[in-house]
């Protein structure tokens, strides 16, 4: 369980420019639910504080590659695993390795948001209750306060901490879950297409959310929208039938593709 | 946005590495396994009772399938049904058949004299024995006269011994020459040997073993105190007094009591019971009459003990001594019980059997049916298609959740207010008991039945509708028979459940002690659950054998219609 | 009788059927236009009119017949038998006896007479209702049968009739409800408030007397025995035996449900549900045979040996297996809501690190609260209702205790223990097993009502 700041150049160091370590490295990644072959061969690095963005269409296999890094997938009975993910250089499917704080450690954030039926600070402070992470109620009710800041949530809710959280609009659900997911300063955030279920005001709430968080978190974003991930990421990877056909900058992806693939996706021919 | 790095806001990291995070995820999987163990060991403990309860059963019931018989040469007098009689089945049926089988008796054990003895002999035959000769002597009257040889059905006491409820009997040989002063009544026996030392020492080992333990006894329930057990205590200190005077006296004689296990002398081809006890001589009450009273040369004769005393047992010594005569000369058989599934109840346990409750169940079963399937079904294709969405029909749904969660035996109620003081309908009767039943299961079949017409999709009737079909017969010729797996289903288990209902059937009186078979709907009967539950409220042992038997039967039809549902439902599930 | 009018009836209604489809073939065989409805339909129509018009000349004609009977031969025994009620039913069932042969003994003359009008008068009254019915029958048909022609909507009218049919059989639901009410209802009033009947309580006594007694209601020189019909000793005995069962029935099902619903592969499911059916199917009667004749025994002997005193008849034997009968209900109830909490929910603590047992303690249970909490209600509402495990092993002496090992008396045991038998409409102690089943049927019908209110309340918080 040793998450030590090891790192490790990886063998292609032309996937990243010199200098940036990769947080998350992937080698030879498939992904089997029962006998359909959902993800072939996947290998990619994604580096540290910044965001990374998984465009693809629909079926592609970016959410399922995105579910290997925090091993939601194990939830799934007959969803089978094969090849390396490494965070930080520890293998994350090391049967030495503890499942739950590796989720403590790489958050997540849903499609659609999926508040807990109890009152926002409690939906808050969870996480940190079950990891023991406040030494006190002031301590606690100190973590859930910044969690709701940096949510950018917290002027909204800041007088009814106690009202459930399933009361309150979609936009800010969603945002309640993310300082959910960031209460227990995770590592890595994972976000699955976070706002595809909110109107356009709260999705560019959430995108500049994102590019705060970025300074100081590994953010790994699928979404179905290229403009979505043309504003906010720095890196993008494509997926296409469960393959990984090409990887960039975004600026350079989505500008000069190097896979016509991924030229016909972009421009719109399918998908 | 918020200032994130403010100086004065301290940062939480999540902590992994150090001790007291390790102790803490080591808790929280203790929690896990300990969580998960709950579940599991809820789970035991539920198929454990089920074990129990099904195991309890069996072995209680799979004897109540065997019965003993008495295998003998009868000797039917030839002026027992007159000679101009014989054709006449009335007069063989009519005839006295005790004092045949009671000759019978005494023929096969030969001396019994005294009154006492004979009764003794005569009780351990069913008074339903003689039905079997009556059968062969109707069957072939020129029988009369002969000598028969059929088995006689033992009484339940005596078919309980065989069963194994008796005692253990433990034989050891005599040592020395022993000497019966008679052949009958009571009689001494001296021997030339110590052989009763033994007996002796061993009762008073005995004696002073129970006083042992009842002073353990007495001094485990002085420590709980209160009222009750001052009581209890001060019996068992009384108690102890008596049998320490016993083992400490110095008399070397004994009295036997039917407190101790029983001692008995087998010499001569007779047995003895013997009531006093010393080393070298004993006296007794003969319970088989000896062939002589000549000497019996050591290895000749035998010293029986009956390890459970006469007194916690249902047999006496007596019976004990004719059954297991009759076991030595290999009359005694074992075979299947048909009595059980042929007769009516009775008040004799070992003539008792459930043919009429069987044929009562199936009659109100009957009836059950034929009115909630098409009432049920009627009633959920209405709801489901027709019905109009007003409050009505609201009204008639909330109606039937709340009646499929009413207890039955207000069910009982109704059938009893309505059925039977307003309507007047025949007490008891299949046509009662099904009416009431029907009405309890009706709520599960419309639920059921609505929900598999619920399952089939909504194209299959468009289509019909489609090239123009009227909405009845639509669902009359194409939903409804997609959906007959499902009701049918939903039948059957309300069935089941109907087959195992007793409370509403107590109520309209469907209690009666029905002997003969119920033939009509509105004969009185009785129904299986019914006739369970009135013979485990018997005294005698035999019928708690009976009702697990009985117990057995019913469950037996349970897991075959639960069976049938469950192979319906998987033979026709269609995956739309 | 009955017999013949039956084969009449099978026999006219099969005719109306194969005459109306003939008649209706014949028009289209007959160069007539296509028919409005198949032909089947023109059979089935007057088929149906013979059917009702036949079964309610009976039905109705029976139960006139029998009153008149009945009046007519009880006039020949003499005012002073019509009056008196008692007289009046003793005469009738041994004119009934006499009738059909099973009377034993003796007939004095008068008696002899009144049977003898009574079939006279029955075999009058049923030839006429048979004669009536037949000819209903025949003009029915027959005018059905005339009305068809090429242009005559039979189906239409005959899918009318199915509608009302249809609507009859649901309306049963409705008629069940208001039976059950109509009759304890009724019969709850006059044990409360008939003037003409002794030995009835207030409604006060009845609610907060301690003293339960209705043996005594029965003769007026019975003096000292005091008649009492309080009913708190079997409140208290039943709520006693309820706890007792939910005390077991609840940890036990609500843990097997959450290791089936979470922990358990589909293996072991497929494996451990059964048992649960199993246990779920078994009639109650043998629950009952096995508390009393093992459990109860099991627990006397257990409690001797350790000083207690145990009745053998104990309220823990029957509240025990009173508690393993409800599991399964609780089980799949609690099963099913479980189930129904949507994964994103899992999900999202999940990928907060908790571990499987802290979602479901803290996420899962709390969502499924509101139905596990009305299963509960449900399997307390079984439990008070349930007769034949408290009848074969509980008590029928009405104790004020909350001692589990003393014996107690339930509501539901009082009334099966007055009903059973022969009763005289006219007694407080039969009208009082009315008053109990009404209280039972009022309490349960609210846990009932609370229980499904409560899930549909909730339940929108997901949809």
């Amino acid at each position: 369980m040793d998450m030590s700041q090891q790192t490790l150049m990886p063998e292609k160091a032309v996937l990243l420019p010199v200098g940036t370590s990769a947080k998350v490295v992937a080698r030879n990644v498939n992904v089997y639910y029962g006998e359909k072959h959902a993800l072939k061969d996947v290998s990619i690095d994604v580096p540290d504080k910044s965001v990374t963005a998984f465009i693809g269409p629909s079926g592609c296999g970016k959410s399922t590659f995105l579910r290997c890094i925090n091993r939601m997938n194990d939830t799934i009975p007959i969803c089978r695993v094969t090849g390396k993910i490494t965070i930080d250089g520890q293998d994350i499917y090391d049967p030495a390795l503890d499942v739950v704080q590796l989720r403590a450690r790489v958050g997540m954030v849903f499609q659609k948001p999926n508040p807990f039926p109890k009152s926002i600070y409690e939906n808050v402070a969870y996480g940190p209750r079950i990891h023991g992470m406040a030494r006190s109620k002031s301590d606690l009710d100190q973590i859930v306060e910044n969690s709701l800041k940096k949510a950018s949530l917290w002027e909204e809710v800041k007088n009814r901490l106690q009202d459930s959280g399933t009361a309150l609009s979609g936009g800010q659900q969603q945002r309640l879950c993310i300082a959910r997911a960031i209460a227990v300063s995770p590592d890595i955030i994972l976000m699955d297409e976070p706002c595809s279920a909110l109107d356009p005001i709260a999705t560019a709430k959430i995108e500049e959310l994102i590019d705060e968080l970025s300074r100081n978190f590994c953010i790994i974003i699928v979404t179905h929208s290229m403009q979505q991930a043309a504003r906010v990421s720095k890196r993008t990877a494509f997926f296409h039938l469960g393959l990984l056909l090409e990887e960039g900058e975004t600026n350079q992806m989505f500008t000069n593709p190097t896979n016509e693939r991924t030229q016909a996706y972009i421009t719109g021919r399918f998908g | 946005m918020t200032d994130i790095a403010g100086a004065a806001a301290p940062v939480f990291r999540l902590d992994v590495t150090s001790d007291a995070a390790k102790r803490r995820i080591r808790k929280r999987y203790a929690a896990e396994a300990r969580f998960k163990a709950y579940g599991l060991a809820a789970l035991g403990v539920t198929t454990l009772f089920v074990g129990a309860l099904i195991f309890d059963i069996i072995r209680n019931g799979i004897p109540a399938f065997t019965q003993h018989s008495l295998t003998m040469d009868v000797a039917v007098p030839a002026d027992f049904v007159p000679a101009d009689k014989r054709s006449d089945p009335l007069a063989i049926r009519g005839a006295d058949y005790f004092p045949v089988t009671r000759d019978a008796l005494k023929a096969a054990i030969p001396g019994i004299e005294s009154r006492r003895g004979e009764r003794t002999l005569t009780r351990l035959l069913s008074t339903g024995a003689p039905g079997v000769l009556r059968d062969r002597l109707l069957a072939d009257p020129d029988l009369i006269g002969k000598t028969v040889k059929v088995p006689l059905l033992l009484s339940d006491d005596a078919d309980l011994y065989f069963k194994g409820s008796g005692t253990p009997i433990i034989k050891r040989s005599g040592i020395g020459t022993a000497t019966p002063s008679g052949t009958t009544g009571e009689i001494t026996i001296l021997t030339s040997a110590n052989d009763f030392a033994a007996e002796v020492v061993s009762i008073k080992q005995a004696a002073k073993e129970k006083a042992d333990g009842q002073a353990i006894e007495a001094a485990r329930l002085t420590t709980f105190g209160g009222q009750s057990v001052a009581q209890r205590v001060s019996e068992i200190n009384a108690e102890i007094a008596a049998l320490r005077a016993r083992v400490d006296s110095p008399k070397v004689e004994e009295v036997l009591d039917g407190k101790l296990p029983s001692k008995l002398v087998e010499i001569n081809g007779g047995l003895v019971k013997l009531t006093k006890l010393t080393d070298v001589s004993v006296a007794g009450e003969v319970l088989l009459p000896l062939s002589s009273t000549d000497d019996a040369k050591p290895g000749d004769w035998k010293v029986i003990t009956y390890a459970t005393p006469e007194s916690n047992r249902k047999v006496s010594d007596q019976e004990v001594a004719f059954l297991e005569r009759f076991r030595e000369k290999g009359m005694v058989d074992r075979h299947f019980n048909t009595l059980f599934f042929t007769s009516g109840d009775s008040r004799e346990p070992e003539l008792a059997g459930i043919r009429s409750a069987l044929i009562g169940s199936a009659l109100t079963l009957f009836v059950t049916l034929a009115l909630c399937l098409p009432i049920g079904v009627l009633a959920a294709v209405y709801l489901e298609e027709f019905a109009p969405k007003n409050r009505i029909t609201d009204l008639i749904e909330v109606n039937i959740n709340n009646l499929a969660a009413v207890p039955s035996i207000v069910f009982g109620l109704l059938g009893l207010a309505v059925f039977l003081n307003f309507f007047n309908f025949p007490r008891s009767a299949p046509v009662v008991g099904g009416l009431v039943l029907a009405l309890l299961v009706l709520p599960t079949i419309i639920i059921a039945s609505r929900a598999a017409l619920k399952a089939v999709p909504p194209s299959i009737k468009e289509a019909a509708l489609g090239v123009g079909a009227s909405h009845q017969q639509a669902v009359f010729h194409h939903v409804l028979p997609l959906a007959m797996p499902g009701i049918m289903t939903g039948t059957i288990i309300g069935m089941a459940h109907a087959l195992g209902e007793t409370a509403p059937l107590l109520m309209i009186g469907m209690v009666a002690f029905i002997v003969d078979v119920p033939t009509a709907l509105t004969d009185a009967a009785t129904v299986l659950p019914v006739q369970i539950y009135l013979w485990s409220d018997l005294p005698e042992v035999a019928f708690k054998l009976k009702t697990a038997g009985a117990i057995m039967v019913l469950l037996g039809f349970l897991f075959l219609m639960n069976g049938a549902a469950i192979y319906l439902r998987k033979k026709f599930e269609r995956r739309w | 009788m009955t017999a013949l009018y039956f084969a009449t009836l099978a026999i006219l209604v099969a005719a109306a059927f194969l005459l109306g489809r003939h008649r209706a073939q014949s028009l289209i065989a007959g160069g007539a236009p296509s028919l409005h409805s198949l032909p089947a339909y023109h059979g089935m129509l007057p088929m149906a009119a013979v059917l009702v018009a036949m079964l309610l000349t009976f039905v109705i004609g029976s139960n006139v017949v029998a009153r008149y009977a009945q009046a007519s031969s009880l006039a020949v025994l003499g005012a002073e038998t019509v009056a008196d009620p008692l007289k009046r039913s003793a005469a009738l069932r041994d004119i009934h006896n006499i009738a059909i042969g099973k009377h034993a003994g003796d007939v004095p003359a008068l008696l002899m007479n009144a049977t003898q009008q009574f079939s006279s008068a029955s075999a009058f009254g049923n030839w006429m209702v048979y004669g009536f019915g037949t000819l209903l029958g025949l003009i029915s048909m027959g005018y059905f049968i005339s009305r068809i022609s090429p242009i005559y909507r039979a189906r239409n009218i005959f899918e009318k009739f199915i509608l009302v049919v249809m609507g009859i059989c649901a309306a049963v639901a409705i008629l069940t409800t208001i039976g059950i009410v109509f009759s304890v209802l009724f019969e709850t009033y006059r044990f409360f408030f008939d003037p003409s009947l002794k030995g009835r309580p207030t409604v006060s006594q009845f609610l907060f007397g301690t003293e339960w007694n209705p043996q005594a209601a029965l003769r007026a020189d019975q003096g000292d025995i005091k008649t009492a019909f309080g009913f708190v000793p079997l409140l208290t005995g039943t709520l006693l035996i309820t706890a007792i069962a939910m005390i077991v029935a609840g940890p036990l099902g609500l843990f097997s449900a959450i290791y089936l619903a979470e922990y358990a592969s589909p293996r072991f499911r497929a494996l451990t549900k059964p048992i649960l059916e199993i246990l779920a199917g078994i009639p109650t009667v043998v629950l009952g045979f096995f508390a009393a004749l093992t459990v109860a025994p099991l627990i006397r002997g257990w409690g001797e040996a350790y000083g207690l005193d145990v009745a053998s008849e104990s309220a823990l034997a029957a509240g025990l297996v009173m508690g393993m009968m409800i599991i399964p209900f609780i089980s799949s109830l609690s099963d099913d809501v479980i189930n129904s909490v949507p994964q994103s929910l899992r999900d999202g603590a999940y990928a907060l690190g908790a571990t499987k047992s802290e979602t479901i303690k803290n996420v899962v249970l709390p969502a499924a609260l509101p139905g596990i909490v009305s299963a509960f209600m449900l399997a307390i509402s079984r439990a008070i209702g349930e007769t034949m495990i408290v009848v074969m092993a509980a008590g029928l002496a009405a104790n004020l205790t909350a001692n589990p090992l003393e014996a107690v008396t339930t509501i539901t045991v009082q009334i099966k223990t007055i009903l059973v038998g022969d009763q005289e409409f006219d007694s407080a102690k039969t009208l009082a097993a009315f008053a109990l089943g009404f209280v039972l049927f009022v309490v349960t019908l609210i846990l009932n009502i609370i229980a499904l209110q409560v899930v549909r309340r909730y339940r929108e918080q997901y949809d």
